[in-house]
């Protein structure tokens, strides 16, 4: 597949609080270039996740979407056939993403089947995969069940399923969040490096700036349900316009012993 | 962390019981029955072993509500002292099986280790034990007797519960919140009567409601064969046992016990929901409304 | 004197079952540290190397198979019960997941007077009135007092267990990656209330965490451990400069300040 981009349009979600309606995602849009990273930062609460969920019509109970559209080069797709094929998806905590009574096998038969590709073409997928994925005896583990893994080598799983599907655009959600300070280095080298050599466009979402300083081309701010500040990641660093960027980016290198935010 | 944690505050208000109408109707039924059964003498219209021989098979009328028994004697009142031993036997067994439960559960699945695989194993023997089996042994070495049946039943049961103890504290005592117990001082005993047993009470009293209708069914079913209550005693289950020959021509002598029985045994379960829920807040927010 | 010392610490996890042998998976090899009052000292290491286990054995929740925990140079195992008391009192732990260190059943207030009421005696009135104070101290009001773990956010949570390890005025809190689900201007929020902690009341730190940034701001030593051995330790000054292997790895890992294009154009 070669698409080019992908373009969310007027997302929003809404639930019931009390008894009166709250909105927690207001008329969010954005668009991913094939071979980028754009990062949707916030605070927790800011939304980002439940407009990367929405997106892919797998909202929590509780909340529902109001208006919205995902379309790739300028059509409109349906989410159903967007997840898995057109849009794979990483998240936040590799071990509760598998299911424990599982083989990685039969993960992987189950998130290819949906393609409708013969099983030898799954196979080989699945081999190819975990080998960008930097995961050595990919036969041997495959046999492996989700608990003789470790956090690390389960999240090079997930993105070696996200491979295998071909997918051109990839939702990471808070993908290093819970691995460790070398594993995470690890998982964004790999991000890193499949964005260059497939020409993946990741939606990354984090709350940690720093990996947006590794990884993001492209930089989406996120307050209270809405996007506050779109800019280049250079800009949002050097030169960020609004409040909440602003504090981010402060509060991210005051760890450094260095505070350079221009007026 | 994920905003998508944000669905746990969606959780509603559960902090009073849910007192819808069936909830409501449970209580008045249930508050019926507890005054019935520990005030019976004083409200019973009639003595219940009072005998009539000429004022037999009555139907219901003015002054016997619900008529008469083959030996003349109220029903009505027999009904209302009757609840003292259907509720009195099962609480009391209630109380047996809780207890053994609780403790032997809850040490097996605290102490862990070898001396858990011991207990556990001990308690797979009274898994095997059908509750008239035992019942029948009882009695035949022991004679009969209420008490018997009731011991009879509270060893029959007492190792499920047993179970789901243990499987619970298996699961929690590791957790985070037990050992920041510790840390603030709570000795293990305060632990597991703090922490642990409350998380189990919403369980185990789920599984005590719906077991409540099965006991008051084999106390009945156990007195109906004739192993249990003997006569005069008035029980409901003795009542529909007395009434068998006269069920085609007098069909109302079994209906009354019987009813008392289905509305007891329904709003035990009634409110055993509406316990569960109060008790689990997690499952309130599951339900999400 | 040192508050909390482990000498020649060894543990290994063993499964149980009713015939045969047991298994045992070694998890710490003959460690020794120490923190003395007032200091705070990182536990830096990546996942699976023991640090969590060692916090769990200095505090007292588990016992080392081989070699002795201290508190105030007495060994754990020659305590009477008026000794774990104060033990309890003067050492605290934050854990990592808020969500599985509070009781679900529980409410806010609940849960931070636990330690109140059975370190310090305070209950009812009394101990709702230090309640209050300490939850303001972590920001937070007296309106979230009577809500549950599951209303609060992760943030909101965390801070209610922090709460709860300041109750009984401790002299060392162990925070084990206990700020690393926060979101960073909270982090160095609950840092700096830490700071003031130390600065007011002399209170010290066992900081584990694999967060170098935080560990620079915050700590005056660093140990570093990789399968369950302390491989070295150094003091904080400036910025972290490491000799073993293990160190210089997790120094290499640190994220970037700027993005890439920045730095290299020195920016």
């Amino acid at each position: 597949m070669t698409s080019s981009t992908l373009s969310v349009e007027g997302i929003s979600v809404e639930t019931t609080r009390h008894g009166s309606p709250l909105v927690l995602v207001d008329n969010v849009s954005l668009t991913l270039g094939a071979g980028e990273v754009l990062a949707l930062v916030g605070a927790s609460g800011s939304g980002k996740s439940l407009t990367c969920a929405a997106s892919l019509d797998v909202l929590p109970p509780g909340t529902r979407m109001i208006a919205d559209s995902v379309s790739i080069d300028g059509s409109v797709l349906q989410r159903s056939t967007l997840r898995g094929r057109h849009i794979a998806t990483i998240m936040q905590n590799p071990r509760s993403a598998f299911n424990p009574v599982r083989t990685m096998q039969q993960h992987a038969r189950e998130t290819l089947s949906a393609l409708g590709i013969s099983t030898a073409e799954e196979d080989e997928r699945i081999l190819r995969a975990m080998k960008a994925s930097g995961l050595d005896e990919p036969e041997r583990l495959l046999r492996l069940h989700s608990f003789e893994m470790s956090g690390g080598m389960l999240q090079r799983m997930m993105i070696a399923l996200a491979l295998a599907t071909e997918a051109p655009f990839l939702f990471a959600d808070e993908p290093t969040t819970d691995l460790d300070l070398i594993v995470q280095r690890e998982i964004l080298d790999l991000l890193d490096h499949l964005k260059r050599e497939r020409r993946l466009g990741i939606l990354l979402v984090t709350h940690d700036m720093g990996v947006v300083a590794r990884l993001a081309d492209r930089v989406a701010v996120m307050d209270g349900g809405r996007i506050v500040e779109t800019a280049p990641v250079t800009d949002i660093f050097l030169r960020p316009r609004h409040v909440i960027t602003q504090r981010l980016v402060e509060a991210h290198l005051s760890l450094y012993n260095r505070s350079e935010v221009a007026a | 962390m994920s905003d998508l944690a944000i669905e746990r505050t969606i959780a509603p208000q559960w902090l009073s019981v849910k007192l819808n109408w069936p909830t409501k109707v449970a209580l008045g039924i249930i508050a019926v029955l507890v005054i019935c059964a520990v005030a019976g003498h004083w409200l019973a219209p009639y003595d219940p072993n009072a005998t009539n021989l000429v004022g037999r098979l009555q139907s219901p009328n003015a002054e016997h509500w619900l008529g008469t028994d083959h030996l003349g004697r109220d029903i009505l009142s027999r009904l209302i002292v009757g609840s003292r031993v259907s509720l009195g036997s099962v609480a009391l067994c209630l109380v047996l099986i809780l207890g053994l439960g609780i403790l032997v559960g809850g040490a097996s699945g605290f102490i862990g280790g070898r001396t858990d695989q011991i207990i556990m194993r001990f308690t797979d023997v009274f898994l095997t034990f059908p509750t008239l089996v035992l019942a029948l042994f009882m009695v035949g070495m022991l004679g009969t007797g209420l008490v018997n049946v009731i011991v009879a039943i509270a060893l029959s049961h007492w190792a499920w519960y047993a179970r789901i103890v243990r499987g619970i504290v298996l699961s929690l005592k590791h957790r985070d919140f037990i050992l920041a117990s510790r840390l603030a001082g709570a000795t293990r005993v305060q632990v597991f009567i703090k922490h642990l047993l409350p998380a189990t009470l919403s369980q185990l009293l789920v599984l005590a409601t719906l077991d409540i209708g099965h006991m008051m069914l084999h106390v009945s079913g156990l007195s109906f064969l004739g192993l249990g209550v003997t006569a005069p005693t008035p029980e409901w289950g003795v009542m529909i046992s007395d009434a068998r020959q006269y069920v085609w021509t007098e069909p109302l002598l079994v209906f009354w016990p019987g009813l008392a029985l289905f509305f007891s045994v329904m709003a035990f379960n009634i409110l055993g929901d509406a316990i569960r829920d109060k008790l689990d807040p997690h499952l309130c927010a599951e339900h999400g409304h | 004197m040192n508050l909390l010392e482990a000498r020649g610490v060894s543990k290994a996890y063993r499964t149980f079952s009713l015939v045969g042998a047991t298994k045992a998976k070694p998890v710490l090899n003959h460690i020794s540290m120490e923190i003395a009052v007032g200091e705070t000292v990182a536990l830096l290491g990546r996942s699976g190397c023991g640090k969590s286990t060692l916090a769990m054995l200095l505090v007292g929740l588990e016992r080392p198979d081989r070699g002795d925990i201290l508190f105030g140079g007495r060994s754990l195992t020659s305590l009477d019960k008026a000794g774990w008391q104060n033990l309890r009192k003067t050492v605290q732990m934050v854990f990592q997941d808020p969500l599985g260190a509070a009781n679900p059943r529980a409410t806010v207030k609940d849960i931070v007077a636990e330690p109140l009421n059975y370190l310090c005696g305070l209950t009812g009135q009394a101990a709702a009135e230090r309640v209050r104070e300490l939850l303001s101290s972590v920001g937070l009001n007296w309106a979230e007092a009577n809500k549950f773990p599951h209303q609060l956010s992760g943030g909101q949570l965390q801070r209610v267990c922090i709460a709860r390890a300041l109750a009984p005025d401790p002299k060392l809190i162990i925070l084990d990656e206990a700020v690393s689900n926060l979101d960073l201007h909270l982090q160095i929020q609950m840092l700096d209330l830490f700071e003031e902690l130390r600065r007011t009341k002399n209170v010290s730190y066992l900081f584990v965490t694999h967060d170098l940034r935080l560990v620079e701001k915050f700590c005056a030593r660093v140990l570093v451990m990789d399968q369950g051995r302390i491989v070295e330790q150094t003091p904080v000054s400036g910025s972290l400069a490491f000799s073993s292997s293990e160190g210089r790895a997790l120094s290499a890992a640190v994220l970037p300040p700027m993005p890439r294009q920045l730095l290299a154009a020195g920016g």
